[in-house]
């Protein structure tokens, strides 16, 4: 697209964000490298998915910037930003309970191309799309699974329905709310290897509570409390931090 | 099994000419218009998710404007037939832009707003419309140089554009616009983080029931040959309403079926009760209760369980 590559993947420049009187994201500024990992941690009404509702378009910001591959997308609806190869998981699980394991990911196909305009052709016809569904439904060990309707299947496949539904995408920056949530120990080891294996083409930003399981995925941490950033940096140096320690550890 | 159905069908929308009377041959006519229209209400109520209360507009003024155009401004059948839908899908795309700011409640008020404005406009722009009075007098359309003013070759027009309209909106809400459209349904948000537009997926389908509703009601001008602003009123949004929420919102069948129920209890409940409306409401109490999905979402339920196949 763009003939240079710009050296961060996601920006983020002095984001504010207020509801009356309360600051829920307060001059916060971050910059990912492309291909970076990088975890987002803090205490809960931190405002760490606020952060992530204004990259994702579907807050606007008070004042601020954010921009992807040196592109100011502060202005540009969720949809807009989803053509960006921005692509995004929820913390509470967002899936079409009705449709089957394929159709959800198929969905997540759909939203990028052309297709989804299409409106003689039925859906069903579009062998591409199902194999490449099936593919990604392989991936994440759900298979088996395929014509099965999501209000049918346990909760720890759905947290996998929801990464591979953004993972069917192939995103550039790929945004992950608790991915981990309410998983059993078993569960979170495969989702963990799950998101190990992403590729680093994609530029992967996480929020998760589940320190353990984290930061063995991450390479860089940035710490929130109030709205704020409090340590931005490597991982490691994150972590020895006092005021890491102090916010989050509790130590 | 399946094609069982079909042939059934079949035969109940083919069979009835050749042996029933001119009554019922009509009736089956006005059933086939108002599934037209509940069809098209349809795709924004079950597939879009989008309760319009105010569906009436589109077939009322693509009435009125043909009515006005053959009677009083001298435009030939084909002409105005082109004009009124032509103009009705414009209205469509202009409400649809004013409609669409909300959702939800929000929404349903709205269209119901600007159907009312339509209504009142119907009746008190007297000199055009000749306000209560209606406009009367009206011809019926020769396609072909067939005429249809017989019941039954009525019945065969409304029969081959009911059948189009209905394949038409099945190719719609089955084809890959049709999934994004459930999708936007569903789950709105995520639509858009997927990249999908929600609010061109819903304008672009409410422009497409209004152009499905503006054809039916060319055919309920044709039919009747008289108009009224009654057709604009919220009362004839409601039925529209309450036809596809009983027969299954969502569904394909659902509001052919429903809109047959209304028309059947109106014309049958009318001759022996005279407070009809109270039994429309209870039959509908009934169907709420009983089937909350609607009448062909329940028998179908009803036919997977005496089959013994899982749900």
């Amino acid at each position: 697209m763009t003939p240079q590559t710009p050296d961060y993947a996601l920006q983020i420049v002095n984001l504010n964000k207020a509801f009356g009187g309360l600051s829920v994201t307060q001059n916060v500024s971050l910059a990912m490298r492309p291909g970076e990992r990088r975890l987002i941690i803090g205490p809960n009404g931190a405002g760490k998915t606020t952060l992530f509702n204004q990259i994702s378009g579907d807050m606007r910001p008070s004042s601020g910037q954010v921009k992807l591959f040196g592109t100011d997308v502060t202005y540009l609806a969720p949809y807009q930003r989803a053509h960006f190869g921005l692509s995004r998981t929820y913390q509470i699980i967002t899936l079409f309970s009705g449709d089957t394991l394929e159709h959800n990911i198929t969905l997540g196909l759909l939203g990028l191309r052309p297709a989804r305009w299409q409106m003689w052709r039925p859906l069903s016809s579009y062998g591409s799309f199902a194999t490449e569904a099936r593919r990604t439904l392989d991936a994440v060990g759900l298979l088996h699974l395929a014509a099965h309707p999501v209000s049918d299947i346990a909760y720890g496949e759905k947290r996998r329905v929801e990464l591979a539904m953004a993972l069917a995408q192939k995103p550039r920056v790929l945004l992950l709310d608790e991915p981990l949530a309410g998983l059993s120990n078993t569960e979170r080891s495969t989702v963990k290897s799950l998101i190990a294996a992403i590729p680093r083409q994609t530029t992967v930003i996480m929020i998760e509570h589940d320190m353990d399981t984290a930061l063995d995925l991450a390479e860089t941490v940035t710490l929130l409390n109030y709205g704020r950033v409090i340590v931005d940096g490597d991982r490691d140096a994150v972590i020895a931090d006092p005021r890491t320690r102090e916010v989050y550890l509790g130590v | 099994m399946k094609w069982i159905g079909v042939a059934l069908i079949a035969a109940s929308l083919l069979l009835p000419p050749f042996f029933a009377g001119d009554f019922y041959i009509n009736l089956a006519s006005q059933i086939l218009i108002a599934a037209i229209f509940a069809l098209s209400l349809n795709l924004l109520v079950g597939f879009g998710g989008m309760t319009s209360l105010g569906h009436a507009s589109y077939l009322g003024v693509a009435a009125y404007v043909c009515a006005l155009l053959t009677s009083r401004y001298g435009f030939g059948h084909g002409a105005a037939a082109i004009i009124s839908i032509a103009g009705t899908t414009a209205m469509a795309a202009l409400f649809g832009v004013v409609a669409l700011r909300a959702t939800g409640l929000g929404f349903l008020m709205i269209t119901l707003a600007l159907s009312q404005v339509l209504w009142g406009l119907a009746y008190r722009m007297s000199n055009v419309t000749n306000g209560d009075n209606g406009v009367a007098g009206l011809t019926r359309p020769m396609p072909f140089g067939i005429p249809l003013d017989s019941a039954t070759s009525f019945y065969w027009f409304a029969l081959i554009v009911a059948t189009f309209a209905f394949l038409m909106m099945m190719i719609f809400v089955l084809s890959s616009f049709g999934s994004s459209l459930q999708g936007v349904r569903d789950q709105p948000r995520r639509m858009a983080a997927l990249g999908f537009n929600p609010w061109m997926i819903r304008w672009i389908t409410f422009i497409y029931a209004g152009f499905w509703a503006g054809v039916s009601g060319l055919l309920y001008v044709y039919y009747n040959k008289f108009i009224h602003p009654t057709s604009l009123s919220i009362t004839s949004s409601a039925e529209a309403l309450l036809g596809v929420i009983a027969g299954g919102s969502g569904t394909l069948g659902g509001p052919v079926v429903g809109a047959a129920l209304v028309l059947l209890l109106k014309n049958y409940a009318s001759a022996y009760i005279e407070r009809w409306n109270m039994l429309l409401g209870l039959v509908f109490l009934f169907i709420v209760l009983v089937m909350p999905t609607g009448i062909v979402p329940g028998f179908g339920r009803l036919l997977t369980g005496i089959r013994g196949e899982p749900r």
